[in-house]
């Protein structure tokens, strides 16, 4: 199935890119779609256990299962205010 | 009128903002206008920079207002947070709670302003002399509990 991943502030920083589509399995999850990215850039990786994400514009657990055409966001520790 | 929760790259207009929730019923309105300051960290800051995930913003700003409902059913909220560069002095974010009374308007509007330092997809990126630097606080985790009591006692004391 097709994703976009969306990357904000430090990480798109890191990784170069604000929106990256990918190919990811059937059934894969959100943790699937943050490991394969975290694979590619691999200064991604120190980042994972901070990180939240969310599906289709709204907060989601790293276990939601994606779809076809879902967008998934990865977020950094926010610092709003 | 101004929408009641904002994400936007124009200057923040406290009186519109308060405009957006107030009605005849209220006898209070208290207002939280966070500002760029000059200093972080024993650094010089010269500027930031927001960026937002504006439509995860919004749903963020639309729980903590439904939260605050919950504990201060008299009062509403708007909070409104700006993105792009910011000089010092400007205003990040502004956050208005209208009520009948005081207490809650007081009350509603802290509770407010330490949900969106918890929650709300947003991160500014300093720029201070000599150097730049993403600046991060919470892991966002709008279903944690414990980040949700800590600001509710933030809110009451």
């Amino acid at each position: 199935m097709h994703v976009t991943v969306r990357l904000f502030a430090r990480l798109r920083d890191v990784a170069g890119a604000a929106e990256l589509p990918r190919q990811l399995p059937d059934r894969a999850t959100a943790r699937d779609a943050w490991d394969a990215i975290a694979r590619e850039f691999p200064a991604l990786a120190p980042y994972g256990s901070a990180v939240s994400c969310a599906v289709n514009e709204s907060y989601a657990r790293f276990t939601t299962e994606l779809h076809d055409g879902d967008e998934v966001a990865f977020l950094p520790p926010v610092s709003g205010g | 009128m101004a929408p009641r929760f904002l994400i936007t790259d124009d200057p923040l207009d406290p009186a519109s903002i308060a405009g957006s929730v107030a009605t005849g019923g209220d006898g209070a309105i208290a207002t939280f206008v966070g500002l760029v300051r000059d200093h972080n960290l024993g650094r010089r800051v010269l500027w930031l920079d927001y960026e937002a995930y504006a439509p995860l913003a919004i749903k963020a700003f639309e729980q903590i207002a439904n939260e605050s409902q919950g504990s201060w059913p008299g009062a509403r909220l708007a909070i409104h947070h700006r993105t792009g560069r910011l000089d010092i002095g400007e205003a990040s974010v502004v956050i208005v709670a209208a009520s009948a009374h005081r207490g809650e308007a007081f009350a509603a509007c802290r509770y407010a302003i330490e949900r969106v330092k918890q929650i709300a997809p947003i991160w500014k990126h300093e720029h201070f002399e000599g150097g730049d630097e993403w600046i991060e606080g919470a892991t966002a985790d709008p279903a944690d509990q414990a980040a949700r009591a800590l600001a509710l006692e933030r809110a009451c004391t």
